[in-house]
């Protein structure tokens, strides 16, 4: 990106300089480090070193049961776990051809949105205090820590919750869930006004965010990008639509585009907007799935053992951070021969050093914060 | 289930495509051939590269699926490589940038080589790990940089 450098050196002899930021570092959002080369102020290269958050998942399934594999696709994704254990009990079912319960698809539906609400509320807060806004932080935690309350009552967990299992869900919702993630609702979705005021249209956000590490739409295509990201750069993608699984095709809902409202189409603001109008929409679902969850027994589909016959299966998923695939190959025993997994952030970082080039390092702070990852789940 | 035509389509792209019935997989016998049909799949409107899955076989064979996506039509395809395991795959980062990691991956944890990726080393694992752990046969080394690693699990779990 040549017409953004924004110092003319052309008849100064300059050196590349190389700055380390991480693996210890507040903005790298995990232990992601970069080794920036520099001219100047301005990156001309960036190479992300991944693999210290590195637990041997895929060597792990490969000597566990199934139903063993479950906890630790919690940990891949610490921020959207409910998310990560529906994609991978749905490669599982769709192996055994489990029909399921119509009770538990309405109750998966709700607790990824309400997921996705809290990863997405996340990134929002951490966006900002990116960028030097610290009260967004604050008051977004306040709302996550909402949902987390809800999903205590429902899993006993706070964040790793082992709730969706092959087949069904560990339990059914306690009496009072529905009511009060109703009352969440009603309090929450006012409170978006805030968020409007304090970063969206707020002149400092807008001048930091705006023309900052504009995405192409074929690019982000052939860089593998999925999720919000993908689609502020104006793709029209997401399975949720265009792949429906679980009850999505009977729910009301649209898909959010970056518009480029603020500056070019697949810029950093896009892709910070797209996520604050999933929201919108997350809520929107929600209302829908609480008012109209039918009665059944939620162990009913349960497999008494998980042996599925030889083969592969390929799974995708739309989670908060894009397409989560699982691959799973079979021997016929309870076992998985191999388990990959195709995790969304891992292959939107790589864009990272298509990106970067030509902006100022703290740009690089901005575009890596809105491509919103998660070490966990990069280096499985 | 893929579409007739397009089934047809891409089995005359080459002699060394079979097409699978019951997994609605494509299987490719000759390696060397991957590249050039890669290209033209490509063509076809495959433009999205969802995963790279490295497989050990255990016969002294390995294995890699390639799941493809169109974005355009939303069909989803699966091609199938075997070959032994001192093959050289030729790289397709050439056409889906996202390979470029992936490929990295494969020869970071079962050890495939690559022909033609730019840059090839080791992506999760630190770069003087030794062995490629998700091969079947892989043995933890006793010492890493002279810390033990200890084997037997029951004396500290």
């Amino acid at each position: 990106m040549s017409d953004s450098k924004l110092i003319d050196n052309s008849n100064i002899n300059t050196e590349d300089m190389v700055l380390n930021m991480g693996p210890q570092h507040p903005s790298t959002h995990g232990v992601l480090r970069l080794k920036i080369h520099t001219d100047g102020e301005v990156v001309s290269k960036i190479e992300p070193i991944i693999g210290y958050l590195h637990r041997c998942f895929e060597k792990h399934s490969e000597n566990l049961t199934y139903e063993q594999v479950i906890p630790f696709t919690d940990r891949c994704d610490y921020l959207s776990s409910m998310h990560m254990t529906h994609a991978y009990s749905m490669a599982v079912e769709k192996m055994l051809d489990l029909e399921i319960p119509e009770r538990v698809e309405y109750i998966r539906v709700i607790t990824a949105e309400l997921q996705r609400i809290a990863s997405h509320v996340f990134f929002i807060g951490v966006f900002g205090l990116d960028l030097g806004a610290i009260t967004p932080v604050t008051w977004m935690f306040k709302d996550r820590e909402r949902i987390i309350d809800l999903f205590e009552m429902l899993t006993g967990a706070r964040l790793l919750y082992n709730y969706v299992w092959p087949g069904g869900v560990s339990h059914d919702i306690p009496e009072k869930f529905v009511q009060r993630t109703k009352e969440f609702l009603d309090e929450f979705e006012p409170k978006l006004v805030e968020i409007d005021q304090l970063l969206s249209t707020n002149k400092i956000f807008i001048e930091r965010t705006a023309d900052v590490g504009v995405l192409d739409k074929d690019i982000a295509i052939n860089y593998g990008v999925s999720g919000p990201t993908l689609r502020a750069s104006g793709v029209d993608f997401d399975l949720r639509k265009k792949e429906p699984y679980s009850i999505y095709d009977k729910l009301d809902f649209e898909v959010p585009v970056g518009k480029g409202e603020m500056g070019t189409v697949g810029d950093s603001w896009d892709r910070y907007n797209v996520r604050y109008l999933e929201i919108k929409e997350s809520i929107k679902i929600l209302r829908q799935c609480l008012d109209s969850i039918p009665e059944g027994d939620v162990h009913e589909a349960l497999p008494r053992k998980i042996r599925p016959k030889k083969g592969t299966i390929y799974s995708r998923y739309e989670s908060s951070r894009g397409d989560v695939g699982f691959y799973i190959k079979s021997d016929g025993k309870n076992i998985p021969s191999r388990v990959k997994m195709r995790s969304p952030a891992f292959s939107n970082l790589c864009i990272l050093p298509y990106l970067s080039e030509g902006w100022m390092i703290s740009d690089v702070i901005t575009i890596l914060g809105s491509l919103d990852i998660v070490l966990g789940e990069i280096d499985r | 289930m893929l579409d007739k035509s397009l089934i047809d389509s891409i089995k005359a792209i080459s002699d060394s495509i079979s097409f699978d019935e019951e997994s609605q997989i494509f299987n490719i016998v000759k390696v060397d051939d991957w590249l050039e049909i890669s290209t033209k799949v490509k063509e076809l409107g495959f433009d999205y590269l969802m995963c790279i899955t490295s497989i050990d076989l255990e016969d002294g064979n390995l294995s890699l699926a390639y799941n493809l996506n169109s974005t355009g039509s939303q069909e989803s395809l699966e091609f199938n490589l075997i070959f032994n395991a001192e093959t050289e795959v030729p790289s397709v980062e050439s056409l889906w940038k996202t390979a470029d990691w992936h490929e990295r991956e494969a020869y970071d944890m079962m050890g495939i080589k690559f022909s033609g990726h730019p840059d090839m080393k080791r992506i999760l694992l630190p770069h003087d790990w030794e062995g490629h752990p998700l091969k079947k046969d892989y043995e933890v080394a006793d010492y890493y940089h002279g810390m033990y690693i200890p084997k037997d699990k029951t004396s500290w779990e």
